[in-house]
């Protein structure tokens, strides 16, 4: 690389702009490309801009605060969407009224297997405590998690990458798994995909059908409430 | 020349509508914050009681405008975008995840699948089979 273009590049790769553009390139390349394979659900629009991004990241040996820098844009986002959820859940209401029995029971089921599976998973597997902690909350939204995680005695970082995890491994299990099983109930679908994988199962959800991304998108605040309950209970009790 | 506007088509206030969800989630956050004042172990959060408040007042006003209405269905449209700087994160935490790579992956896959079986069994246990939208 000669003196002035290494130059523009050291100015460029320092500036938000880089990073933010580089983070929406990536995402409209990932999407057009789910787009062609028919929305096959092993190309997951997340993983491929997130991969496509880290080998950018890793090529030009630029560190993720740089990048986050840029991407925090797109990031903050996080918090208006989750605000938005509530205008499927109004337009949705009449089915979300006639589910509220249904969702209630198949929250503390889908809620104690997530936490109980894993940690039971983990702990076979000869995993330390504060592994077993910070996988405990995974399928929960993020914030809630890493909260959760230090308070349980775990790792809040690790948490984080493993809530994240968790959502991939979801969004891209469940599409198979549900048709696997003919179950053609979307609001059912939606709600489990949101109980199992936060955030990143209800945007797939909503790619799905917008009963799916409803339920799925109640299913994730309902989550976050109720495993912090059960964390509570768990501390004052066992703690 | 000048176009009129369609008959009964407003132009969309964006701004209005961001207005709004930004609103409820600051509303949100501010409850948060209360209550934490009181049970320092309250985790909850802020966007998802923004969400409960911004329900409450479609509930209060009989529906979304078509402007929060166009602004929402936008943003939901494109939530995957929304995920992507935090999934580019995982890339710094790899030598964690391999450190515990086997129990971590298999516990993971496993509890979601598990996840997701019991929480659609039961919901349609309770529900009743019929299926509901269909397509």
């Amino acid at each position: 690389m000669n003196a002035p273009v290494s130059q523009i590049w050291v100015y460029l790769s320092a500036s938000p702009l880089t990073w933010l553009t580089a983070t929406l390139v990536a995402y409209v390349a990932a999407d057009a490309f789910a787009a062609r394979v028919n929305r096959h659900p092993l190309a997951n629009t997340v993983v491929i801009a997130a991969a496509l991004l880290a080998g950018l990241l890793l090529a030009t040996g630029t560190p993720y605060a740089a990048y986050f820098d840029g991407a925090q844009f797109v990031h903050f986002l996080l918090g208006p969407a989750t605000v938005a959820l509530a205008v499927p859940l109004w337009r949705n209401i009449a089915v979300v009224r006639r589910s509220l029995a249904a969702m209630a029971v198949a929250l503390v089921a889908g809620s104690v297997t997530a936490a109980a599976s894993a940690v039971a998973i983990a702990w076979l597997f000869g995993a330390p405590r504060e592994i077993l902690a910070s996988l405990a909350p995974k399928s929960v939204t993020a914030p809630i998690a890493m909260e959760l995680a230090k308070s349980l005695g775990g790792i809040p970082a690790l948490a984080a990458v493993l809530v994240i995890a968790t959502g991939i491994t979801g969004a891209i299990i469940v599409t198979p798994l549900m048709n696997a099983l003919k179950i053609r109930n979307y609001a059912a679908r939606g709600f489990a995909a949101g109980v199992a994988s936060h955030g990143i199962g209800t945007a797939r959800a909503f790619q799905v059908s917008e009963l799916a991304g409803t339920f799925a998108g109640i299913a994730m605040g309902l989550n976050g409430a109720l495993t912090s309950l059960l964390v509570l209970l768990w501390l004052a009790f066992a703690g | 020349m000048i176009v009129s506007g369609r008959q009964g088509s407003q132009p969309l206030n964006i701004a209005g509508a961001l207005a709004t969800l930004l609103a409820c989630q600051l509303a949100g956050e501010a409850s948060v914050l209360a209550t934490r004042q009181v049970f320092p172990a309250f985790a909850f959060p802020g966007p998802v009681a923004g969400m409960v408040l911004l329900f409450v007042v479609l509930l209060l006003r009989g529906g979304p405008g078509s402007s929060l209405d166009t602004t929402s269905r936008t943003l939901l449209r494109n939530l995957s975008l929304l995920f992507v700087p935090a999934a580019v994160g995982i890339v710094q935490y790899g030598d964690m995840l391999a450190r515990f790579g086997l129990a971590l992956i298999v516990a993971l896959v496993a509890s979601t699948v598990l996840t997701l079986l019991v929480t659609v069994g039961v919901f349609l246990l309770v529900a009743g089979r019929e299926p509901e939208d269909g397509g």
